[in-house]
């Protein structure tokens, strides 16, 4: 093995002693010079195998060459012809590639366990190679690449445009188009250091020989001489039972979803994280893909983790329904609609659930649901776990191309949707059959593609017979998208079990049984009632304007099944409480009635809950703490939070009956690595332990990773701590939190106290500078806003009340008139923006560039 | 312990000499006009190699903080004050056997121009430095740490903007303006800036002198960084004068500053600018620091908040 000198000097990322060149000889006997990376570990653990694709060489690969786990070798070569390996008289084909690479591994005397990594048609050589050499193949991990022409697609339509001969040769060989588009995909943009560092190999015409021949090798044809050896991985890998990891760019104009799910079909067992945002060039586009890779070769060799529910212990998730088949007492009232008994209800569902598997529908199927909170979307989704599928769900206050990201990536079988729903499927080009939630005119099914409406379904059902029951505690029945408030929407998938859980956690919280009925003043809680076997009433408001809700429609809907418990949200609240005053003696009676009242998806400030009394004289005032991914971990109620007073953060109360709460301290620098504790006073990042709690993260191998790395905990990405009384109090979300030189500081706390202030509407606490050092700056907004929404430093006087509330020491205090707040709730406050604002103008001005 | 200050005729050099006096050391102080202060004294330039031996010989310590830190001026009176006064006093402690110095440095040394945020102490820098000040300082400070040998230990600290009651550089600067009502606020005002008020200062100094640290540059500071709006606001109430009320946009100062400079070199006038390119940019981009490293290595902290120094400024004015 020599040392190469024909690598350039200077290539961003590259340690120059990775450089190596080895000359081996091929079947025929020809001797080429490999150029490769290497980080030349002896006596290795085992060895990454990293096979870049066209036309890339093994630069792709440095940030794993860099990132590599202890005591792993990671070799990256430049296939023959590419890079900087020696140049081809003729062209090579797939056959030639697959036994090259098996050459060289002989040449450099790895003997595994190997872990294969393959990108672009990389994925193709590597997964030849590791069918080959399964006796020391450990893993195989594959990013945006392909295996096979998935049914009836005509091939990537950029690699066939560079595929048409005339084009091919101008485009690959004669410029260096092809080699600079490829580069030019990456999302975020390259730096020209990166790019230039690609182009570097492929400065001439006879230097991109290889890179033309390469695109004429991928078999689009049949009876291309390639095509053999293609199909024979792609068939090859059905059987391939080494732990596999998918890595995605759903960006990809020429990879596109259905290779992913191509691969995923192929290899069912494999993880996958999908890096929103990123496109084709994964390693560039998703840096972080290194560590994540690191991560997961280092845990191939750690204990595996418990192994899934195989029982069906648990109850199913429509066994209150079940339960109550011939009970013709109301389940659902829509104030103003319809009437739905237990019965009718109970029957509709087993017809759905039969229509559906009729309809083609398989166990473990995925649906997305488009329908608005109504008797319709509670139908489905209890026939959708009836028939042993998934419910997948996303909040409409993601917008369109926020739900687009989110369902799309979910790989969805099918999905049922009102004729809103059906067009924004349309529009968001989703797979699968639709079914329409209500009967559509014919032209309006054409043009939504629906294979059936919900009636159809029934009298589908209906001639069936019922659905079989096929379903497990550890199948899969729902994916909930989170809200983004801190990036992309997350999926969270939950099992039968934890559903089971769930409904089980929440009927014990609040002592529910088969007397209570309650009201669901935010509409989407009424899905809950069938599984909690409480029969429930929706209010006669516009189901996306929870705020249009007074305290007479309140009690009217109360009335209409005399309800004893109300579960809310705030913005539902706020109204009510202002329109008490309009109450009649007849309505406070039906109010007086109600035991408790919940309210859920934001904090609820205790002031308005103390209004409420009036409204609900006799109710227990109470709010759980939780999020997408477990819900509800703990609860307070009125009486708790006034007894717990103020302190650092909001007073959430104790965790519930068996969960489990837990803190993971603070670094100075802000991160929670530390081993749990549950030790008062200490602040960190909550994690949280109950059979409720998430499965996983859909499609998010790293995050997932990343979140449950103390074995059967949640991390949730919340900061707080709990006290001596073992409640727990949540001081702000983990990336807000400002480590200055003299400790973190933890936002929620001190935005309070300021708050307290007059004049004072909102404040937003962040940090400016770097990690470990950084200054304290409030930001808040007048009791009187205008419009602005950029900030300013504030008048002194209020500069020093600021500052004598906070408790902790404040570099600056700012107005503005408008905070950034989430989609959903409009109530979390963006501060990662409010501190990328507050950073540029505390900065001051910049010096004018051309004399810096 | 016996320490020699240099330049003790300004606030900070006057303060430290005090502090060194008030816990028991043998002071020599050595500027050019006498300082009145109840020591040792020697009167002579820093660039006078005889001066300065006589004042370095027999000194366990020295601390070096003369200087010339006008904003303007020619170029030979920087170099010959900052970087030959520096080599001579390297030179005599390297001759006298003397094993300490603490070379006193500003952060300017290592400032481009760009905002700083919570930057350590970066390398002193000629090539970049903004006017003759700084780069006479980065100059200065290289060859101190240069020096910097088994058997001189050299530390260079960079106090960040002093200031305090009988300041004759920043303070009245600002309180004059001010009460002439040309005192302007630039860009947004809102730029982070540290200073360090000056009995922290001195007491900085005091510990730079006693700790083991060496052959590197820290910055000192109050680590309360402020818009600086704000702190011209504080300073000129506690002056009681009335506070900045124009503002000038950034480029307009900056091009101003340009202009100033150019009439001022062109007629070589000696006196003090309304304003320069290098006070424009230090007045409307950010410059604080990370103060971990400098706190570690001294075993020192701030005794003196921001606000406890306002209010003895204050006290200081309305006892005049």
């Amino acid at each position: 093995m020599n040392s190469a000198p024909l690598l350039p000097a200077g290539l961003p990322g590259v340690d120059p002693a990775w450089s190596r060149t080895v000359v081996v000889a091929d079947a025929t006997g020809a001797k080429h010079t490999w150029h490769l990376l290497d980080n030349g570990v002896r006596d290795p653990v085992g060895t990454l195998l990293c096979v870049h694709g066209n036309p890339t060489w093994s630069y792709l690969w440095r940030r794993l060459v860099a990132a590599a786990p202890p005591g792993w070798r990671v070799v990256a070569p430049d296939q023959l012809g590419m890079g900087f390996s020696d140049r081809l008289p003729e062209p090579r084909a797939l056959a030639q590639r697959i036994d090259d690479l098996g050459d060289l591994t002989a040449a450099l005397g790895i003997t595994g366990p190997v872990v294969t990594v393959g990108h672009d048609w990389g994925g193709v050589v590597s997964l030849g190679w590791a069918l080959a050499h399964r006796d020391q193949l450990r893993g195989v991990v594959l990013a945006n690449t392909a295996v096979a022409m998935p049914e009836g697609d005509l091939g990537p339509a950029l690699i066939r445009l560079a595929h048409a001969p005339g084009v091919r040769a101008a485009v690959t060989v004669g410029t260096p188009v092809f080699v600079r588009v490829t580069t030019a995909l990456s999302r975020p943009p390259l730096p020209a250091a990166v790019r230039n560092a690609f182009a570097a190999p492929y400065a001439g015409r006879d230097r991109r020989r290889a890179v033309g021949d390469f695109v004429a090798d991928i078999p689009f044809r049949r009876d291309h001489p390639s095509r053999v050896r293609q199909e024979a991985v792609a068939e090859g890998i059905r059987s391939l039972d080494v732990p596999a990891l998918l890595l995605w760019g759903p960006r990809d104009p020429v990879f596109g979803q259905r290779y992913l799910d191509d691969l995923r079909q192929r290899m069912p067992h494999a993880a996958l994280h999908r890096y929103e945002g990123a496109s084709h060039l994964l390693p560039e586009d998703a840096p972080q893909y290194a560590r994540a890779v690191a991560q997961w070769v280092t845990d191939l060799d750690a204990t595996p983790p418990a192994p899934a529910l195989a029982g069906d212990t648990a109850e199913r998730p429509w066994a209150a329904l079940a339960a109550r088949a011939d009970d013709e007492s109301p389940a659902v009232v829509e104030v103003g609609g319809g009437t739905v008994s237990w019965a009718q209800l109970h029957r509709r569902v087993e017809d759905l659930a039969a229509g559906l598997r009729a309809a083609g529908l398989r166990p473990g199927a995925r649906v997305g649901l488009l329908v608005e909170p109504s008797a319709d979307l509670t139908a489905a989704v209890y026939a959708v776990w009836r028939a042993g599928g998934v419910i997948v769900v996303v909040d409409r206050g993601l917008g369109l191309p926020g739900m687009r990201r989110a369902l799309r990536g979910a790989s969805l079988d099918a999905v049922i949707g009102s004729a809103q729903g059906l067009a924004a499927a349309r529009a968001m080009g989703l797979p699968g059959p639709r079914f329409a939630a209500g009967p559509l005119p014919a032209p309006a099914r054409r043009a939504l593609g629906v294979a059936h409406d919900l009636a159809e379904l029934e009298a589908l059902g209906r001639a069936a017979g019922p659905a079989p029951d096929v379903s497990a505690d550890g199948d899969d029945r729902a994916v909930l998208f989170t809200s983004g408030a801190t990036g992309p929407a997350k999926g969270v998938v939950y099992t039968q079990a934890q559903v089971a859980a769930q409904l089980a956690q929440v009927r014990a919280a609040y002592g529910l049984t088969a007397a209570d009925r309650f009201v669901a003043a935010f509409a989407p809680f009424a899905v809950l009632g069938p599984g909690l076997g409480v029969a429930s009433s929706v209010p006669d408001v516009d189901v996306t304007a929870p705020g249009t809700l007074t305290a007479a429609g309140l009690a009217y809907a109360v009335r209409a099944v005399d309800a004893t418990v109300v579960f809310a949200a705030p913005a539902a609240l706020r109204r009510v409480a202002a329109t008490a005053g309009g109450l009649t003696a007849e309505q406070r009676t039906a109010l007086a009635g109600v035991r408790l009242l919940m309210s859920a998806g934001a904090p609820v400030p205790a002031a308005l809950l103390r209004r409420l009394r009036e409204v609900l004289p006799a109710a227990e005032m109470h709010t759980p703490y939780g999020m997408t991914e477990a819900l509800p971990v703990t609860d307070v109620s009125l009486e708790e939070i006034e007894a717990a007073g103020a302190g650092d953060g909001v007073c959430v109360g104790r965790p519930l009956p068996g969960v489990a709460v837990r803190i993971s301290p603070l670094s100075p620098t802000g991160t929670a690595d530390a081993p749990l504790t549950a030790e008062p006073g200490v602040t960190g990042e909550v994690c949280v332990r109950g059979a409720h709690v998430k499965d996983r993260y859909d499609a998010l191998w790293a995050t997932e990773r990343a979140a449950s790395r103390d074995p059967g905990w949640h991390r949730t990405g919340d900061v707080g701590h709990l006290d001596l009384a073992g409640r727990l109090w949540v001081e702000g979300r983990l990336p807000h939190v400002v480590p200055t030189a003299a400790g973190v500081v933890t936002p929620v706390g001190v935005e309070q106290r300021v708050e307290q202030l007059d004049g004072v509407a909102a404040a937003a606490v962040v940090g400016v500078g770097p990690a470990g050092t950084q200054a304290v700056v409030v930001v808040v907004v007048p009791d009187r806003p205008g419009r602005r929404r950029s900030l300013a430093p504030a008048a002194p006087a209020l500069a020093d009340a600021v500052r004598a509330a906070a408790g902790t020491e404040v570099a600056a205090v700012l107005v503005t008139d408008r905070l950034p707040v989430d989609v959903r709730h409009q109530s979390k406050v963006d501060r990662t923006a409010v501190a990328r604002r507050a950073a540029r103008l505390l900065a001051g001005s910049r010096t004018p560039a051309r004399h810096r | 312990m016996r320490v020699l200050v240099t330049g003790a005729s300004g606030m900070l050099g006057r303060v430290t000499a005090q502090a060194l006096l008030a816990r028991g050391d043998e002071v020599t102080v050595l500027q050019r006009r006498p300082a009145g202060l109840p020591c040792r004294e020697v009167l002579g330039d820093v660039a006078d190699p005889g001066a300065v031996r006589r004042a370095v010989t027999g000194q366990d310590a020295i601390l070096h903080l003369a200087a010339k830190v006008d904003v303007v001026g020619p170029w030979p009176e920087y170099a010959r004050a900052n970087v030959v006064g520096t080599r001579t006093v390297l030179g005599a402690c390297r001759a006298a056997g003397v094993p300490r110095l603490v070379h006193v440095s500003s952060p300017s040394v290592a400032h481009a121009g760009a905002a700083l945020t919570g930057v350590g102490a970066e390398p002193a820098d000629p090539a970049t430095a903004r006017g003759n000040y700084a780069r006479s300082k980065a100059l200065a400070e290289r060859l101190a740490l240069a020096a910097d040998s088994a058997s001189l230990a050299v530390l260079a600290v960079r106090p960040h903007l002093v200031w305090g009651p009988g300041d004759t550089q920043l303070v009245q600067r600002i309180v004059t303006r001010a009460r002439s009502g040309r005192l302007p606020v630039l860009g947004t005002g809102a730029a982070l800036i540290d200073t360090t008020y000056v009995d922290n200062a001195a007491a900085a100094l005091v510990a730079a002198v006693d700790s083991e640290a060496h052959g590197e540059p820290l910055v000192v500071s109050n680590g309360q960084p402020r818009p600086v709006a704000e702190v011209l606001a504080r300073l000129c109430a506690a002056a009681g004068v009335p506070g900045p009320r124009r503002h000038l946009p950034f480029p307009v100062a900056w091009a101003a500053g340009a202009v100033v400079e150019g009439v001022w070199t062109a007629t070589g006038r000696r006196s003090t600018p309304p304003l320069t390119r290098f006070l424009a940019e230090q007045l409307a981009t950010a410059h604080w620091f990370d103060q971990r490293r400098t706190r570690e290595a001294l075993r020192w902290r701030p005794e003196v908040p921001l606000e406890e120094g306002f209010a003895r400024l204050a006290a200081w004015y309305a006892a005049r």
